[in-house]
């Protein structure tokens, strides 16, 4: 139980302060009104995220007559992951059964199905000091955003029945095992390995971004890309989209915790202090380079630092954040603006750029901020600020490989199957008549 | 009867409409309209990727009046929408056959 009971703070609490398992396995668990309070409402704000937040942001960036397609895959997706889940994506990842710190089996890999259907969790059972349902959903939120981050990079090209098996089958082969192998506590792969993710650098950001990167070099380019002009059409749903991700990854950071307390406190201020770093390292970023300062930079490099901030928010400090935040800032400012340009893929609305370069930045910084001399919780006893970086490096690596190599398979078989994308003439058309018999804009 | 069409800066929109106004001018008619002289267009950059814009956005004015007012009607666009800078526009002038005020049928410069 206690796996799950302490969930992503547990291992912070034992590896770092140096705590022992069964000190804290002799607390009777009960529930804590403080905590249950503050995770139902990290829960709703996680899933704000999403809807309306990154449907908003991204529906911003596609051409006008793809604005429905997005905020229809973001919403479907929603819907979609949130019914898999309660099947069986909670019990995958975080289904503790057969696992033992130190011992590698499959249950390393992927959780087990005794949770599938939610069997077991009831109105009374609790995870730590909050009702599991509550844990549940919280984690639900993240298996929501995940998959919904990668739309961003085929936008205003895939078939939407192609998207849905795509995200089916990756939410199961992908998303579920990283999530039980970094998070699902003592006998899970990353989690025995040492890395430090607090809030799903590896899990929600590598993840998405790597797989995003596969799927556009999979289905190619938007017809016309690069020659043809595709600029955002509605850059103002962008910033409020922007501005929704930033107060709702309060919850995604601090609920990490899965407590009101210290740690959350500081988790909330190391992101609003990354964030607003890595907004004014792009802004200037680009001010230098261009000659003026940019509204979708300044809000990019606030997703940005938002993304780099997620797996240190439980360990760095307010000087950490600084520093993650600037990296990230400059960082992903050069894989969207340069980087892209340089090798010529098509990721629609940067999900590489973004979130998996932001994700390895603010994983590999982790280990440093980590360290109490930068300011940080400190590592576990014996750790150097080296051996922390190697190991996470590794997670980075594996996660890279991991769902590289996953995701171009699904994608490869989808496409065999059905087809990834929609035809020549529909993709012209635009998505929302092709694919919804709708459009955005009846003026 | 002269037909003074003029494309200016839309900024200068107001500024045109007072002084043409000041002159006697009875009535115009604007349309927005976009596009390109000697400023050629200008450039927009989104994550790195660079779009031409060809076609810069400008008011075209229309007024319609007797031959004896074209040449102060010229002379107020004229000062009224001048910055000095590029863009500030251009003139034209057509000779206007006839002229009809629909609800009275009145014809000539009597209609203007």
């Amino acid at each position: 139980m206690f796996k799950q009971i302490k969930g992503r703070s547990g291992a912070l609490m034992v590896g770092l302060l140096g705590l022992l398992p069964s000190l804290a396995m002799a607390e009777e668990a009960t529930l804590d009104s403080g905590d249950t309070a503050w995770m139902i409402t990290a829960t709703v704000l996680v899933l704000f995220m999403t809807i309306p937040g990154l449907a908003l942001f991204y529906a911003g960036m596609v051409r006008s007559k793809n604005v429905l397609s997005v905020l229809m895959q973001c919403f479907a997706i929603t819907a979609l992951m949130s019914v898999l889940w309660a099947l069986y994506g909670y019990s995958l990842a975080f289904d503790g059964t057969g696992m033992e710190a130190g011992v590698t089996n499959l249950n390393s890999f992927v959780g087990g199905l005794g949770k599938a259907f939610l069997s077991g969790v009831t109105v009374d059972s609790l995870s730590g000091t909050i009702p599991e349902t509550v844990f549940m959903t919280f984690q639900m939120t993240f298996a929501i955003i995940t998959p919904a981050l990668i739309v961003g990079a085929f936008a205003e090209r895939m078939k939407f029945s192609a998207l849905l098996w795509f995200m089916g089958i990756w939410f199961t082969v992908i998303y579920a095992p990283i999530a039980h192998m970094v998070w699902g506590g003592d006998g899970g792969l990353l989690w025995d390995w040492g890395v430090l993710d607090f809030a799903g650098g590896t899990v929600v950001h590598i993840n998405a971004g790597i797989a995003g990167l596969v799927a556009c070099l999979v289905m190619g380019k938007r017809k016309g890309y690069p020659g043809t002009a595709m600029p955002p059409h509605n850059l103002g749903y962008t910033v409020m989209g922007a501005s929704m991700l930033w107060v709702g990854w309060f919850g995604f950071n601090a609920g990490s915790e899965l407590a009101a307390d210290g740690t959350a406190g500081m988790a909330m201020a190391v992101t609003q202090i990354a964030t607003a770093t890595a907004a004014l390292a792009w802004m200037f970023a680009e001010w230098i380079s261009h000659g003026k300062p940019s509204v979708l930079g300044i809000a990019s490099g606030a997703v940005a630092g938002l993304v780099a901030i997620t797996p240190a928010s439980g360990t760095a400090g307010p000087m950490g954040a600084i520093l993650i935040g600037a990296a990230a800032g400059v960082g992903c400012y050069l894989a969207a603006a340069k980087l892209k340009r340089a090798i010529g893929y098509d990721d629609s609305l940067d999900v590489f750029g973004v979130h998996a370069v932001g994700g390895i930045i603010g994983a590999i910084l982790t280990g440093l901020c980590a360290a109490a001399s930068m300011g940080g919780v400190g590592l576990a006893e014996g750790m150097t600020i080296g051996g922390q970086l190697w190991i996470q490096t590794k997670g980075v690596l594996f996660t890279l490989v991991y769902s590289g190599i996953g995701s171009f398979i699904i994608l490869k078989i989808v496409d065999v199957v059905i087809g990834l994308r929609v035809t020549e003439e529909e993709e012209t058309e635009g998505l929302d008549v092709s694919q919804h018999d709708e459009r955005g804009y009846i003026l | 009867m002269k037909l003074v069409t003029a494309i200016i800066k839309p900024f200068k929109l107001d500024d045109v409409r007072e002084s043409l106004s000041d002159i006697g001018v009875q009535g115009i008619t604007v349309t927005e309209v976009k596009g390109f002289g000697r400023q050629k267009g200008h450039t927009e950059l989104y994550r790195g990727a660079e779009y031409v814009v060809d076609f810069l956005p400008k008011v075209k004015i229309e007024a319609a009046v007797a031959a004896d007012m074209a040449d102060r009607v010229i002379e107020a666009i004229s000062k009224a929408a001048n910055t000095g800078k590029i863009g500030d526009g251009k003139i034209f002038v057509f000779d206007l056959e006839q002229a009809i005020r629909i609800r009275t049928g009145e014809s000539g410069p009597d209609a203007l």
